[in-house]
């Protein structure tokens, strides 16, 4: 490191079968400005301490693998900088609101099971062959779900979200986001099936509008509107029910 | 051991894997189909490809022209049949990802945008902003939600293949989480592990991009084909080698030199045109473009600084703010946020950086491997496509096209397959795991995993980097076969069970080794030059007559590979002269001329 700059990197360590709960524990890494804190955590596996635990994977803020807490705000530690966190310390933890399996690692299933939950695929409108070619579907229509396109399934908004951190079966603010946008994409007739699941108590009715889940986000989603809309798309539905044969049946 | 029963297992849950797993699926929904990733699917590398994916769309471009800029930008080493087929293929898996969702990018009219690339005459390349492989990845996995055959192992870590009676009869993998191994018994299995960039310092590849596949096949006694072609790409971020998309340049981004030379004119790449020309200048192939900056250096026509060391400018600034936030978004927000650099305003530091391996596990048209019941597919397989040089935006569409083949043809055979000795599997899983366990049980180590990947690194960038001389290649083997035999002093710092990545780590290692001597003798073998392999040392120039051949490297546990070769299926190509810039066109002139006479 041609200009010896230090920084003090404290981590959250928890490892179950050796240590009953989580403790502190603090490195001590040469830092050149260009160095992402994710770069100080390979620093310290590589050369003091092998089994400090983390995912990783692209460093550039698209596979969404190295979300943790840096000093308390959840963020991509690929995409935070050390030279902005000077002097230090800084305090690195697992992201909160989720059940840590090991050091910064947290347990990520049951963010998976709701993202299967919701149907997030395709469900036709109208049947198309492939010789028929595609969709035909305008910049604007794309426009209005391309937005909600770009989650990474980073769970950043999740370790921001008051009510899930009250709540673990709240569906939260990723999958609601990923929910809405096939909804709101004009090749898809799946909004009714998803609104019967995202209708729930567990569904949109379960966010109280902090919209911290938006400001955190690294792709500017802003799953606080997604949700938003799929709260009026929900009390919609709702009083259609009363009008319509088929909510009838429900 | 837990044991698992499959029909058809699947290593790796990035494209490929995940259109293979589908098609197996739609081919027969009553296979069960065991899907084994390290990552969860969307974490997989796919996801941070970035330019598009290739396919004929528009009414002036023609299937043939996509095989010819295809057939040539790999200087002659790919399998034509399969080239083919390839460009046949890629509009209706085009098309089948946009009916699944893929947000592609739209014209006014309502279809799907493309967009000029390196090396192709016409423009062919489907996008999805400057998030193709995001999108691409994301769709896939989504839509895979739908087919309740497709079991997924997420965070599962293979560790070996259990080969039996002459084929290929299940995966053994460490459920990472509890550290606990389980056999994954299945008929046909397909490698879909991605590429092994990560064997060089300075990449565009994600930490996950290892090699683990290719290791795991080799090992096994399937050869690794043209393992010596490695990509740079010519646009990559200093320090970190991660990726300016070559869409950079298809929208019209230009290579400036220190005195703001558009150098790539001097190069065989010219005329310098204000606005681009297919298959001129920036938009030359990968190749191409690389070896002019690595001249340029040698002519101290470089940019130098203390924090980025030796760089050229990627000059974006006249595209203007307002197409770079809607072309080029990620792009955008990397220079800003990684480099402090505004590209509406200022040129971003560029330079190459390892990307992309064109060889891979030995496969034929149909993605078969030599041995029974074993298929691969994408960045980890030679299926021919690329040869000595990947075109930019095949590699996606590769994907796609030959993911739906393996799967199509892994259901066949499985369901032709006999019933495997299950006593004997299970023993030879036990040994497999006997083995992987022998790195933790170890105390007395004493080499450094990071100390050992390094010096690999190292070592592959000084002797098998853009241009590669005989004793710097020696010196590399020299290098690998010394490190193998420290790897089998390596000690794991960690001796947990769950989330052991430190063990998971050395494991890695193992495969990165293997892959580089594979790649290093190779190169050190191919005395000529083509494509990506580009020699000083006399070999400057294509050997069509001693090395229009595919190299296959055999594994051979601690000694040097053993380097053999095949043929090259040639059907309506020649080999001939690869030109661009107004040279490329003067030859298309006088090939149609040819024609016509």
């Amino acid at each position: 490191m041609p200009d010896g700059k230090r920084i003090e990197i404290q981590v959250l360590r928890y490892r179950p079968e050796e240590e009953e709960r989580p403790v502190w524990q603090s490195y001590y890494v040469p830092y050149t400005d260009d160095m992402s804190v994710l770069q100080g955590l390979q620093y310290i596996k590589d050369e003091l301490d092998g089994t400090l635990s983390f995912r990783w994977s692209c460093r550039m803020a698209i596979c969404g693998s190295c979300g943790m807490m840096v000093n308390g705000k959840p963020e991509l530690s690929c995409q935070t900088f050390l030279r902005d966190l000077q002097p230090g310390p800084v305090r690195v933890e697992a992201l909160a609101h989720f059940p840590i399996e090991r050091d910064l690692i947290v347990d990520v299933g049951e963010f998976v099971k709701k993202l299967e939950s919701v149907k997030p695929y395709i469900i036709p409108k109208e049947p198309r062959k492939l010789s028929d070619g595609e969709y035909l579907q305008t910049p604007a229509q794309l426009e209005q779900f391309e937005q909600f396109s770009s989650c990474i399934n980073c769970m950043l908004c999740y370790a921001a979200c008051p009510q899930f951190g009250l709540n673990p079966d709240f569906t939260g603010p990723g999958v609601l986001a990923l929910a809405h946008r096939y909804n709101a994409d004009s090749r898809d007739g799946g909004r009714a099936e998803r609104m019967e699941i995202l209708s729930t108590e567990e569904g949109v009715w379960s966010c109280t509008a902090v919209g911290y889940c938006s400001e955190v986000c690294p792709k500017g989603v802003d799953p606080a509107n997604a949700v938003n809309q799929n709260k009026v798309n929900s009390a919609k539905d709702y009083f259609l029910r009363f009008l319509s044969p088929k909510g009838e049946s429900k | 051991m837990e044991t698992f029963k499959a029909d058809v297992a699947i290593i790796g849950a990035g494209g490929a894997g995940l259109r293979a797993a589908i098609a197996v699926a739609e081919a027969d929904p009553t296979l069960s189909i065991a899907l084994i990733s390290k990552v969860y699917p969307m974490r997989s590398h796919t996801v941070a490809a970035e330019g598009g994916a290739a396919a004929v769309t528009q009414a002036h471009d023609s299937l043939e022209a996509h095989f010819h800029d295809t057939v040539a930008g790999g200087d002659w080493l790919c399998e034509q049949d399969v080239v083919e087929f390839f460009v046949g293929q890629a509009h209706e898996e085009m098309v089948q990802m946009e009916h699944w969702g893929c947000p592609w990018s739209r014209k006014a009219d309502g279809r799907a945008n493309v967009r000029a690339f390196g090396g192709m005459k016409i423009e062919r390349t489907w996008f999805a902003a400057d998030k193709t492989g995001f999108h691409m990845l994301h769709t896939l996995f989504q839509t895979s939600i739908k087919y309740p055959s497709i079991k997924r192992f997420d965070e599962h870590f293979c560790c070996d293949l259990v080969v039996d009676d002459g084929r290929v009869q299940g995966v053994v993998a460490i459920e990472i989480a509890t550290g606990d191994f389980k056999l994954i018994q299945a008929k046909s299995v397909i490698i879909a592990t991605g590429g092994a960039g990560r064997v060089f310092r300075e990449n565009t590849n994600g930490g996950i991009v290892t090699g683990d596949g290719m290791a795991l096949a080799y090992r096994h006694g399937v050869p690794l084909r043209d393992m010596e072609f490695v990509q740079y790409h010519p646009t990559c971020m200093p320090g970190t080698g991660l990726l300016f998309t070559e869409a950079c340049r298809g929208e019209g981004g230009f290579l400036l030199n220190k005195d703001g030379y558009r150098y790539l004119q001097d190069y065989g790449l010219g005329p310098a045109s204000p606005t681009p020309v297919n298959k001129a200048m920036e938009l030359g192939p990968r190749d191409r473009l690389s070896q002019a900056y690595w001249h340029e250096k040698q002519k101290g026509r470089t940019l130098s600084d203390p924090r980025w060391g030796d760089y050229v400018h990627l000059d974006l600034r006249h595209l203007g703010e307002k197409k770079l936030r809607e072309r080029l978004p990620q792009i955008y927000e990397l220079a800003v946020e990684y480099l402090g650099v505004d590209p509406a305003k200022e040129c971003v530091p560029v330079l190459p950086a390892v990307h992309y391996t064109m060889g891979g596990i030995t496969a034929d048209a149909l993605t078969a491997a030599p041995l029974p019941g074993l298929y691969s597919v994408g960045e980890c397989s030679s299926v021919g496509l690329h040869g000595a040089n990947r075109l930019g935006s095949n590699s996606l569409t590769e994907l796609i096209v030959f993911g739906k083949v393996a799967g199509v043809e892994a259901a066949v055979y499985t369901k032709s397959a006999p019933e495997g000795n299950a006593k004997k599997i299970n023993m030879l899983a036990e040994e497999s795991q006997r083995k992987a366990m022998s790195f933790v049980a170890r105390t007395d180590g004493t080499e450094r995993i990071a100390t050992l990947r390094r010096e690999m690194a190292k070592s592959m960038e000084d002797g098998c980097g853009i241009y590669r001389m005989n004793d710097t290649m020696q010196a590399t083997c020299d290098k690998l076969a010394e490190l193998k035999e420290r790897y089998q002093r390596v000690q794991v710092d960690d001796h947990s069970k769950g989330w052991n990545t430190d063990w998971l780590l050395a494991i890695e290692l193992g495969y990165l080794l293997d892959v580089a001597q594979a790649m290093a003798h190779s190169a050190l073998n191919r005395k000529e030059s083509r494509g990506s392999h580009q020699r000083l040392d006399g070999y400057e120039q294509r050997d069509d007559a001693n090395f229009l051949k595919h190299s296959l490297a055999h594994y051979a546990g601690q000694d040097a590979p053993r380097i053999d070769y095949g043929p090259v299926k040639i059907t309506s190509s020649q080999p001939g002269t690869r030109a661009y810039g107004a040279a490329g066109e003067e030859a298309d002139r006088k090939a149609k001329e040819l024609a016509h006479a």
